[in-house]
């Protein structure tokens, strides 16, 4: 069931659903951060709608700076706006920012200590037809391991636009990962969010977990879906969204590990270096030994395809959260 | 402005000096770079003693000029200008490269915070310079809106890229130039060290980049040329950078790799290591009969 205080939309589970990019969230969050603080500017690369940065660019144009199909330029420029005491956005699809200029961002954001943020659209698989040039896979791997780099991974639309506000008042560097795609909205106005924080948006009736199940970004709504067909099977299962990656919310991932003695972790992400590996990461050096299961791309490029074509291919889908459920179950339970 | 004999007579000292501090650190570090620091000992002479608005005391000044150094590798003729100016101890200038030293192989802010930027990576010291430069256009612009046209609250400050050449070959170098031009930043001055040399060898045999001032002015830069060592020249250049207010500036310094020590002279060799005891001592007897010299000739 999903707890009541966490206030998530009532129509999760309908076929009608409302579905929103959840690009647009960054780009209304960007829109109301500007209006909170003058010091906020937003520099393009040739996808200003495509980013969601038009919003911005209508009310603010003296505060855009279009920087053309050039992110490496993208990023070391908001480095010298932030040295200027600006709160710099940057937005371009996440293969390439921060894809192709890597270390501009890794010397001249983290390095140089610039609070600079990083909008990355078009993560995930699930840009679709574009096919695999264009489908960020590797994104998380490479901001996370980044120094003083926070991660978020909002899960839709609404919690976009408050990650968008919130980091837009920290004086790091913030990389934000954002879908292309339609996408189920599971939370509301009145869910709060605080960087940092996961939280649970369904457990079992019984209280006791039989499986923990860690989601970020889109995929959240698969987890959500799992959970409650395996209710119907008396499996207990938590799912905890991951939103923010960087830092992890150590004290709700150990205390999930610890009770739910097996993890599933899902993520539209290369199995390596990602979310899952950053949960594993903590459980190994902190918490007791669980196993866990990583839902993700194995190794593999994206291709052409619808996105849910390719969710299932890839199986990121319902049925691929399911099964790893079943499967770190049965490692579980071997374990005893 | 002309500079009189007395001023110049002073800078010219003064660099003598750095290029000692210079050769003084390398030897101690036994690793870094030689001639890019010998080379570009005037420029930063000029700028960190005639020319830059700043106060080593106040390191965050807001009203200062920048100094955005691309080509970290040659932080030794940072270090030593700025030490030489106040900044921090001269003393500290033999801690370069060492363990726990503020002076990192290559700049970096977390150490020495008096830096406006770290570098080190080539290519995009020009992109943060512009996005300076626009943000601070931007800031110059609220000022006014928040003080009317009372031009005495507007604080404007002039930013100073310096790169190297064979940094020219980074794309994103040209990212920045493009963007620069297109924004007419006026209060950006990019001063390219054109001593011909990269680590590969000269660089129109690695990879050429003549002409140079054709490729600036096709991106709608002002573009001056000028003698690297001649403190004259160097500030007759940026006097006429300044005045250029509707366009971005570069000024390509012809300078000598290893200026100020003849054994280091023009040889790319001395691009990327330290001179051993021997060369050092050599180096330092050079220089300081060099001193004696320019007493001499303008006495």
């Amino acid at each position: 069931m999903i707890p009541s205080h966490v206030k998530l939309n009532q129509k999760i589970f309908d076929d009608a659903v409302e579905q929103v990019p959840i690009r647009r969230g960054f780009g209304e969050g960007l829109l109301a951060a500007g209006e909170a603080d003058e010091r906020v500017v937003g520099l393009c690369a040739d996808l200003t709608e495509s980013a969601q940065m038009h919003l911005f660019k209508e009310k603010f144009p003296e505060r855009f700076v279009e920087i053309g199909i050039a992110e490496q330029n993208l990023a070391a420029t908001a480095s010298g706006m932030a040295a200027m005491g600006k709160i710099p956005f940057i937005a371009s699809y996440a293969m390439f920012s921060p894809g192709r200029n890597w270390e501009q961002i890794r010397t001249t954001i983290c390095y140089n200590n610039r609070p600079v943020k990083i909008a990355g659209s078009h993560a995930g698989v699930s840009v679709g037809p574009d096919g695999g040039t264009h489908q960020a896979i590797e994104d998380i791997a490479i901001t996370r391991v980044l120094p003083r780099m926070v991660v978020i991974s909002p899960c839709d639309a609404i919690e976009a636009k408050k990650a968008t506000l919130a980091v837009a008042k920290t004086d790091t560097p913030v990389y934000v990962r954002l879908a292309r795609e339609q996408t189920p909205i599971i939370t509301t106005a009145s869910t709060s969010f605080e960087i940092g924080k996961a939280q649970i948006f369904w457990q079992p009736v019984t209280r006791t977990p039989d499986v923990g199940i860690i989601a970020t970004g889109a995929l959240v709504h698969k987890a959500l879906q799992v959970a409650r067909e395996l209710e119907k099977e008396k499996i207990g299962v938590t799912v905890l969204n991951l939103s923010t990656i960087k830092p992890l919310d150590e004290r709700a991932l150990l205390h999930l590990a610890a009770s739910a003695g097996a993890l599933v972790t899902v993520e539209e992400h290369q199995i390596a270096g990602g979310m899952g590996s950053a949960v594993a990461e903590l459980v190994a050096a902190k918490g007791q030994p669980v196993p866990i299961e990583f839902v993700g791309v194995h190794n593999q490029f994206g291709q052409s395809g619808t996105p849910a074509e390719l969710i299932e291919h890839y199986g990121m889908g319902v049925t691929g959260v399911r099964d790893a459920v079943r499967s770190v179950l049965q490692r579980k339970h071997s374990l005893t | 402005m002309h500079l009189d004999d007395t001023t110049i007579k002073k800078l010219e000292l003064q660099a003598n000096a750095i290029r000692e501090s210079i050769i003084t650190m390398l030897l101690a570090a036994g690793s870094g770079h030689t001639a890019g620091p010998l080379g570009m000992a005037d420029i930063f002479t000029a700028l960190y003693f005639y020319i830059l608005k700043h106060d080593p005391k106040q390191p965050h000044w807001p009203d200062r000029d920048r100094v955005i150094l691309s080509n970290g590798h040659i932080c030794p003729v940072l270090y030593a200008s700025m030490a030489h100016a106040g900044y921090f101890p001269i003393a500290e200038l033999v801690t370069l490269r060492k363990f726990g030293s503020r002076l990192q192989g290559h700049p970096h802010r977390d150490f020495l915070p008096a830096l406006e930027t770290s570098s080190g990576p080539l290519g995009s010291g020009l992109s943060q310079a512009v996005g300076m430069a626009i943000a601070d256009r931007m800031n110059a612009a609220i000022d006014r809106k928040k003080n009317g046209d009372d031009a005495s609250a507007v604080v404007s400050h002039f930013f100073f890229c310096l790169l190297g050449d064979g940094e020219l070959n980074e794309g994103n170098n040209w990212e920045a130039v493009l963007v620069a031009g297109r924004e007419r930043l006026g209060n950006l001055i990019a001063i390219v060290d054109r001593n011909n040399i990269q680590i590969d060898g000269y660089t129109e045999n690695v990879l050429p980049l003549e002409d140079l001032r054709a490729k600036w002015e096709a991106f709608n830069w002002h573009v001056l040329e000028i003698d690297g060592h001649s403190f004259t020249d160097i500030v007759a250049a940026v006097d006429q950078a300044k005045a250029i207010f509707d366009k971005p500036s570069v000024i390509i310094a012809h300078t000598i790799p290893g200026k100020g020590v003849v054994e280091f002279e023009r040889k790319f060799e001395w691009h990327g290591k330290p001179p051993n005891a021997v060369e050092a001592k050599m180096a330092l007897t050079e220089l300081r009969t060099l001193q004696g010299r320019i007493q001499s000739e303008h006495q």
